[in-house]
């Protein structure tokens, strides 16, 4: 009796399931975005407010920088939204997007244990805190994953002359993972870190992680927003990916990111012109 | 970790309460598992069958083959249905990266290789058992096929559960196929993953025992119909 209800529901989960997707229909775009903008839940608390608005389903893919605009350049998402200014320039100039705004901003932070082996505490210079890590041998935990925190970390790498290359397996550890993997890794170990201010307020496991050094005006944290080139891809859903841009630089939208709060702090700023 | 009884409650006063928003990332990962587990078998348990009575050259080869693809890196083979699914990709056209079929195909890669694999060695030693029987009957060693697979019926359950096993715990393919998309595709390991990404540790290892907890279900409901399909079991020996 037992055997014969379960067949019957496998069956009817079976049939059911081609006919549940068979109906789903509704329009919507895929936005190829950055972890931090998914983990710190800003996506979450605005989009609702666009969704009814505009009846436009918006999917978010949350991955590396790096990878998201891999993935728009294989035309697998119609609107870009990820931070490396640099990296969002040339997806442009090179054709994949059609134009690049502005949206938002906020900071990067350097975090590490509360005990601070390499004593850079209550620094605001990023460089001369990063060569006094590199001189000090401490673990630090990098993203390794080309994303826009690894990118404007291994920028700063680079102002102050260390090659972490070199140092790759010592004391500087890549995770090759997303910003609260990493930190996971570095509240583990111990390590130092670089992240973002957002995904750090609204990470659960800071265990005994503090912020060490911030304000420095390189900490800088900008974030663009592109639509993917339908000339490259027409199968880009131009109208919808547009209308979900105007909205996120509209003062609507603006207001929405302002009012976004996790533990009474705010975590990005818009700045769309 | 004191808090993780607290977060455990949580998420399984969320499930009682009929939360639609986990039981929805439930009854997802539920779907595309089945299904996937479901069409590997339906490809996979033929082709056990034939590996272990067919006879013809490289035969040993595939067999080998079969094995060794058991343990596909779930990764990869995401990956790989990535490059095929991907706009840019050869079956871009049919707009299915980022669904749920996606994670499907993604999923049957994975387990048709295991479903073939344990399908081959039950049916092999059952056709070493009764090959005379067979041979009598006048029928030929692809014709056994079928007569082999029923009667190995409740053997080759393991080989369903083994692949719905992995099609369940797996979270390397179908993040990468499927996106984690909030409502669309995003299924309790992903959830998983996330939660830990987001440093909520004990909320992501409730979300563990209760994966955990669904599998075994599952596994209880699948022995449940053994024992009820169990009686007929042996009725080749009598034909």
């Amino acid at each position: 009796m037992i055997g014969n209800w379960i067949r019957t529901s496998l069956c009817a989960l079976v049939i059911s399931s081609g006919a549940a997707w068979a109906g789903e229909n509704e329009e919507y775009i895929v936005v190829q975005s950055t972890t931090s903008t998914q983990n710190s839940g800003l996506l979450d608390a605005i989009l609702p407010a666009f969704e009814t608005q505009s009846g436009i389903d918006v999917r978010v893919v949350a991955v590396g920088t790096g990878q998201a605009i891999r993935n728009a350049q294989n035309g697998d998402g119609d609107v870009l939204l990820v931070h490396a200014k640099p990296a969002e320039e040339k997806f442009v100039a090179d054709g994949w997007g059609v134009q690049r705004f502005d949206v938002m901003y906020n900071d990067f932070v350097l975090v590490g244990p509360g005990d601070d082996p390499a004593g850079i505490k209550g620094g605001q210079d990023i460089v001369a805190a990063l060569s006094r890590l590199s001189q000090a041998q401490v673990p630090f935990a990098s993203r390794g994953d080309d994303s826009g925190t690894h990118k404007a970390e291994l920028r700063h790498w680079a102002t102050a002359g260390v090659d972490v290359a070199e140092a790759s397996g010592g004391w500087y550890r890549e995770t090759g993972s997303g910003m609260g993997a990493t930190l996971n890794v570095a509240a583990g170990m111990r390590a130092y870190a670089l992240t973002d201010r957002a995904t750090w307020i609204s990470f659960g496991n800071k265990g005994d992680l503090q912020v060490l050094v911030e304000g420095d005006p390189r900490l800088f944290n900008q974030y663009g927003v592109i639509l993917v080139s339908p000339e490259k891809h027409p199968g880009v859903k131009a109208t919808q990916g547009q209308a979900f841009i105007d909205w996120l630089i509209s003062d609507e939208g603006q207001a929405a990111i302002a009012s976004y709060r996790r533990d009474g702090q705010q975590l990005f700023f818009p700045n769309a012109r | 970790m004191q808090d993780f009884a607290q977060e455990f409650m949580t998420a399984l006063s969320l499930i009682l309460s009929g939360d639609s928003e986990l039981l929805n990332i439930v009854f997802l990962s539920l779907k595309v598992s089945l299904l996937a587990v479901f069409f590997g078998a339906l490809v996979g348990m033929p082709l056990g069958a034939a590996l272990a009575v067919g006879r013809f050259p490289g035969r040993r080869a595939l067999i080998v083959l079969v094995n060794a693809l058991m343990g596909l890196p779930p990764v990869v083979v995401g990956l790989c249905v990535y490059l095929m699914l991907s706009r840019s990709g050869p079956l871009g056209v049919l707009q299915l990266l980022y669904t749920p079929t996606a994670m499907i195909i993604a999923q049957f890669v994975l387990v048709t290789p295991i479903i073939a694999a344990l399908t081959r060695q039950t049916v092999e030693s059952l056709d070493a058992e009764y090959t005379e029987q067979l041979r009598s009957l006048g029928l030929s060693r692809l014709a056994s096929v079928p007569v082999l697979l029923w009667d190995g019926r409740i053997a080759l359950l393991t080989a369903f559960l083994a692949g719905f096993g992995r099609a369940i715990a797996e979270v390397g393919a179908v993040i990468i196929v499927g996106g984690n998309i909030n409502h669309v595709t995003r299924v309790m390991t992903t959830t998983i993953a996330l939660e830990t990404s987001k440093g909520n540790l004990s909320l992501a290892l409730a979300l563990g025992v209760i994966l955990i907890a669904i599998a075994i279900a599952v596994n209880a409901a699948v022995s449940l119909l053994a024992r009820g399909a169990a009686p007929q079991r042996g009725e080749l020996s009598h034909a």
